[in-house]
């Protein structure tokens, strides 16, 4: 089978998710930043399917752009975006913004030249038919499950979060 | 070039996993044109039966039987002029109807129609299918926004909250389907197809694996699909006597028809997921109680004869039509109809095409069958208040999901432990 995988997809992805980035924190209407940030989400999950990691890109779908976005879409169709207008849209914070943009860009840059050699040098074709199994087994399997702990204590802060809500949301009696 | 298009036609795989680009186009299409005609077709179907359902006779003028009365539909919400209100938001309702519309075509590429009748077969199949059903909420969503009106609004909110608190009825149910592809072999698998095949090994329909469970896990599902889709008794999202139409208010014309589209196509494809889950797939009924080969091409028959059998009640139907000078198109179209009907059921007798038309008929009538229920449904049950569907989602469908899915668990994966543990227990007493 020839591999989809080709550099023109993973450009055009790229391309789309930065652009889509851009658009989404230079719209001033939050709705349409959301939407934006939808796009930016797919076009991950359509890297992920290239890196031959379909459950990945299954999970992003799933949980971001379907639940987390929606989530976001319905709070936000209950804001008066009138005054968002009228609002300044940037702050002032160029200074602090410069710093962080070059500390994580020396941070790229040097990953990018000093571990270049730990890189692979070429695509490893992993099979791609086995992938949510080879997930599940590196998660609870016999010999390699050493993802179990943290993985449980993931889904802790999940329960703590849901409880907050609960306990936020309680009518007070 | 011919021997790449001829080639795949050896292979018994989706032309997907064979990388084929001709055939997958091909398939694309096919399976578009099959969803598309199968949505008009259901539009008359529903409409014929909820008529009779409620003792009246539905569309009879256009065509024999109103069966062109779709098309006819089809042709004036295509005509019917586009509104856009004024305040609306210009691309978010451009893109709402085109968001419904992609999500709800893009589950099928995974569906199997039949071993090699798949567009392709993805390894997380049934989780990319849960994922592209539920962005459709996305586009309900950018609809009842971008109109910028009350009702619209009203209808998106309550269809974003109904399709997020069934999603999670969904998927867990779901998962107990999953696990149970693991019996057997020792891995399970998310992809369509190996679903499918994994009821084939087991020799057993999921629906009837460890009785009452995979029947209640169906029984989860099938509730849950229905509200997922925003269909009666679910359909507050639309409720007439409340919100005049829901997020579809200030849509018309052919954006409206995008949305009817997407709907039903969403509806198939849900009752897809509930058939490749539960009921087999592309299984025939009974293929081990009734095996063999004598069996085997008594069941390969089926869909041909049903097919002539549907000719002759076209073409008994016609003789029996009143002999007046403006019925005869309608009696020519009915009996050209039949012997279409007729020929094509003739044409799946043969040999080569039988064993290959088998997979596809088997598939279609069992979504048929829960297409149905859509019907049936819409007509035998009012609409549910919005608490009582929170009610019912939160606190019936969800717990007895969850307690499916660990019950799956400890019965399934755990058989010989049980078993261990029931002769120590009856030991233990003697």
């Amino acid at each position: 089978m020839t591999p989809v995988a080709t550099p023109f997809f993973f450009y055009f992805l790229s391309a789309v998710a930065i652009i889509s980035a851009l658009v989404m924190i230079t719209k001033v209407n939050p709705v349409h930043s959301a939407l934006a940030l939808i796009v930016t989400l797919l076009a991950s999950a359509g890297l992920y399917l290239m890196l031959y990691a379909p459950f990945m890109a299954g999970v992003q779908i799933v949980l971001y752009a379907g639940g987390i976005l929606v989530m976001f879409l319905f709070v936000m169709m209950l804001v008066n975006i009138e005054h968002l207008y009228v609002e300044k849209m940037m702050n002032r914070q160029w200074v602090i913004a410069l710093l962080a943009a070059l500390v994580l860009g020396s941070l790229v840059l040097g990953a990018l030249y000093k571990g270049a050699g730990s890189f692979p040098q070429q695509i490893v074709n992993h099979p791609e038919q086995t992938n949510s199994q080879e997930i599940g087994m590196l998660l609870y399997g016999p010999q390699t499950g050493y993802y179990m702990f943290p993985f449980e204590i993931a889904s802790v802060l999940l329960l703590v979060a849901v409880v907050g809500a609960v306990v936020m949301a309680k009518r007070r009696v | 070039m011919i021997e790449y298009i001829l080639g795949y036609l050896h292979s018994d795989v989706t032309p997907g996993e064979a990388g084929n680009l001709f055939w997958v186009t091909v398939y694309v299409l096919l399976v578009f044109l099959g969803i598309s005609v199968g949505v008009i077709f259901m539009n008359w179907f529903e409409r014929k039966v909820m008529a009779h359902m409620q003792v009246r006779i539905g569309p009879m003028r256009v065509g024999p039987h109103g069966l062109l009365q779709p098309v006819a539909d089809a042709l004036k919400l295509i005509i019917k002029e586009d509104l856009m209100p004024a305040h609306a938001d210009k691309i978010v309702f451009w893109f709402a109807p085109v968001c419904v519309v992609m999500t709800a075509f893009c589950g099928f590429i995974v569906v199997p129609f039949g071993r090699t009748h798949a567009i392709t077969d993805m390894n997380i199949g049934v989780l990319f299918m849960l994922g592209v059903s539920s962005l459709g909420v996305l586009g309900v969503i950018m609809a009842g926004w971008a109109s910028n009106s009350q009702y619209p609004l009203m209808g998106s909110l309550r269809s974003g909250a109904q399709m997020v608190s069934y999603e999670v009825a969904m998927c867990m149910s779901v998962v107990s389907a999953v696990m149970m592809t693991s019996l057997v072999t020792g891995t399970g698998t998310m992809s369509m197809i190996g679903i499918v095949q994994a009821q084939e090994q087991q020799h057993m329909w999921f629906a009837f694996s460890f009785f009452p469970v995979g029947l209640t896990a169906l029984g989860v599902f099938a509730i849950a699909m229905v509200a997922e889709t925003n269909r009666a008794p679910f359909d507050l999202p639309e409720a007439e006597s409340e919100l005049v139409a829901g997020f579809l208010t200030e849509y018309s014309g052919f954006r409206w028809s995008l949305f009817f589209l997407a709907e039903y196509a969403g509806m198939m494809a849900v009752s897809a997921i509930a058939t490749t889950l539960w009921l087999g797939g592309w299984l025939r009924p009974f293929p081990h109680l009734l095996g063999g080969a004598n069996w085997d091409t008594a069941f390969s028959l089926v869909p041909g004869l049903g097919f002539i059998l549907l000719g002759a009640l076209c073409l008994f139907y016609a003789v029996k039509m009143p002999k007046l000078r403006s019925m005869r198109g309608n009696l020519l179209g009915l009996a050209g109809f039949g012997a279409f009907l007729a020929a094509m059921g003739l044409f799946m007798l043969l040999p080569g095409v039988r064993t290959r038309v088998q997979d596809i008929f088997w598939f279609t009538i069992k979504v048929g069958f829960f297409m149905y229920l859509y019907i049936w449904y819409r007509t035998t049950f009012p609409r549910y208040r919005f608490d009582q569907l929170m009610k019912i989602g939160w606190k019936f469908l969800l717990p007895i999901s969850i307690a499916v899915v660990v019950l799956t668990a400890v019965i399934g994966v755990r058989q010989e432990l049980l078993a261990l543990l029931f002769s120590s227990w009856f030991g233990g007493r003697r």
